[in-house]
């Protein structure tokens, strides 16, 4: 049979990611929802990069940033011992920065669509921002998190280029489920290739599935 | 009670306006303000709210400043005790009416407050629905109960009738006079609603252009001053029909309708919508008490 290893590391891999994308995610898009500052057209642009940009660009540019051969790649080394090279860790933080316009274009926009006098009308009570970001802004755009949350887990599982670049091939530590379809295919071995495909298709398709019967209400009107 | 004087330039619909206002508010009253739709109105209720930043001028409210522009005084709507109630209903979608009111609660406030006001603005069969369920005339009771949950004492109302019905639109008249009275609020209301603002209010401001053209009571602005009679009544015109030799114009005063027989000098002016104030002073009116 197939090597399980790839694909529970890929589950991992995409859950660790998914978990902190989520809590950077609230507060970048409760920014880019309501500030007016002067440089979040930049920001703005930079969360959208990864949409455009071939995944083996940001891989190389993290590589060649945290290559234990340049200045700060040794200082993480030396000072905090973290090796992002070929390891989980750079893994996960290659994954946050390819899937984080998936978690935060949701947010954004979820709050974007609420309406400011809801805003006010908690402001005027006498609640905090933080209060009215956690109790009523939050609460109310369930659906547009469960979009960012499954978008970002359903990305992740689907990154090759970035993990390819920063992670490389070693098995596991940060031999994924893609890279090893690749690596089956380039060993012709077509049946355990076939395998990890399916799975893979069979997963996705059932997360993506779950998300827009939810959010379109099937759900709820086949309980009723 | 309230001294505001604050200057603010609005890129309005119809380009850049000054608003340019002062005002003298009675602890105690029930003061409107009138005028048509981009004339100031609803910012100067949010600059009282503290939602909007004039560009200069000072708020005093009993004396203590809210906003002093040149001594770098502003406080946030948060630490502004006042109560809000806005023209679109923004009650809080993910909670039950009750938990509405009660999320309005501060820390250290008893909750017997949401009780009393559940009682008075009549929400118990209401209170644990949430609003999409709700009809406009009571997500605004809801709203209004949920703007008194801190018991403030200044009470701003912008437009709240304006989405409602007749029928809907005088009960609620009903329950913001008993909410200022019982509380004895110091209330500011926008409104467009002649008929409304004189059963309602103490005080009119007639606001254009971000300027206040008069003030006064309801009587001496919306009437020419030269009515002096016992009968008075206020209602809008519903219909005007040719007869004969007259006219029949069809009045709704309240909740009823009236015709009024009148001469074509007097329709001249009159159409649909018109708000008129209906005297008689040729005949003495009898009155007799409605048996149960």
């Amino acid at each position: 049979m197939i090597d399980w290893d790839p694909l529970i590391l890929t589950f991992k891999l995409a859950l660790v990611t998914t978990i902190i994308l989520l809590v950077i995610s609230v507060p970048l898009a409760y920014w880019l929802a309501y500030s007016k500052s002067r440089i979040k057209p930049v920001i703005e642009t930079l969360v959208s990069m990864p949409l455009v940009l071939p995944p083996t660009v940001l891989g190389f540019y993290l590589l060649m940033a945290f290559s234990p051969g340049n200045a700060f790649g040794s200082w993480l080394n030396e000072w905090l011992g973290i090796r992002l090279i070929f390891s989980f860790s750079g893994l996960v933080l290659g994954s946050i920065l390819y899937s984080l316009p998936f978690m935060v274009h949701p947010i954004q926009s979820g709050l974007s669509s609420l309406s400011p006098s809801l805003l006010e009308a908690s402001y005027v009570l006498g609640k905090s921002k933080r209060t009215t970001l956690f109790k009523i802004l939050l609460p109310n755009i369930k659906p547009s998190l469960l979009t960012g949350i499954v978008l970002a887990f359903a990305h992740t599982i689907g990154e090759f280029g970035v993990v390819l670049m920063i992670g490389g091939n070693i098995p596991e530590k940060t031999k994924v489920a893609s890279i090893a379809i690749y690596d089956e295919v380039e060993a012709l071995n077509y049946g355990a290739a076939n395998t990890y495909s399916l799975i893979l298709f069979a997963i996705t398709f059932i997360i993506l599935l779950a998300v827009y019967l939810t959010n379109g209400g099937y759900l709820k009107r086949f309980w009723k | 009670m309230i001294e505001l004087n604050i200057h603010k330039t609005l890129n309005a619909t119809q380009g850049k306006m000054v608003l340019d206002v002062k005002l003298h508010i009675q602890k105690g009253q029930l003061v409107t303000l009138y005028g048509s739709s981009g004339a100031g109105k609803t910012s100067i209720l949010r600059m009282l709210s503290g939602l909007l930043q004039p560009d200069k001028g000072k708020i005093e409210v009993k004396e203590e400043p809210w906003l002093d522009t040149t001594k770098k005084i502003n406080l946030s709507p948060q630490q502004r005790n006042i109560g809000f109630v806005f023209q679109e209903y923004t009650l809080f979608p993910n909670m039950t009416v009750r938990q509405n009111l009660e999320f309005a609660l501060s820390k250290t406030q008893d909750k017997s407050i949401v009780e009393e006001l559940i009682l008075i603005t009549e929400l118990k069969e209401l209170q644990h629905r949430k609003p999409e369920t709700l009809s406009g005339g009571q997500k605004q009771r809801v709203a209004l109960a949920r703007a008194m949950v801190q018991q403030p004492e200044i009470l701003l109302l912008d437009e709240p009738l304006s989405a409602l019905d007749l029928a809907m639109r005088i009960k609620l008249q009903d329950y913001i006079l008993k909410v200022h009275q019982k509380y004895q609020l110091t209330t500011i209301l926008v409104s467009h609603n002649i008929s409304e603002i004189i059963k309602m209010s103490d005080q009119v401001y007639c606001i254009d252009q971000g300027k206040i053209e008069r003030h006064g009571t309801p009587l001496e602005i919306f009437t020419n001053n030269k009515v002096d009679s016992e009968l008075k009544l206020f209602g809008e015109v519903i219909d005007i029909q040719k007869e004969k030799d007259t006219h029949k114009v069809s009045v709704l005063i309240g909740t009823n309708l009236v015709h009024i027989t009148a001469q074509e000098s007097e329709v001249k002016t009159l159409q649909q919508g018109d708000t008129v104030i209906i005297t008689s002073s040729a005949f003495k009116p009898v009155i007799q008490k409605v048996q149960p």
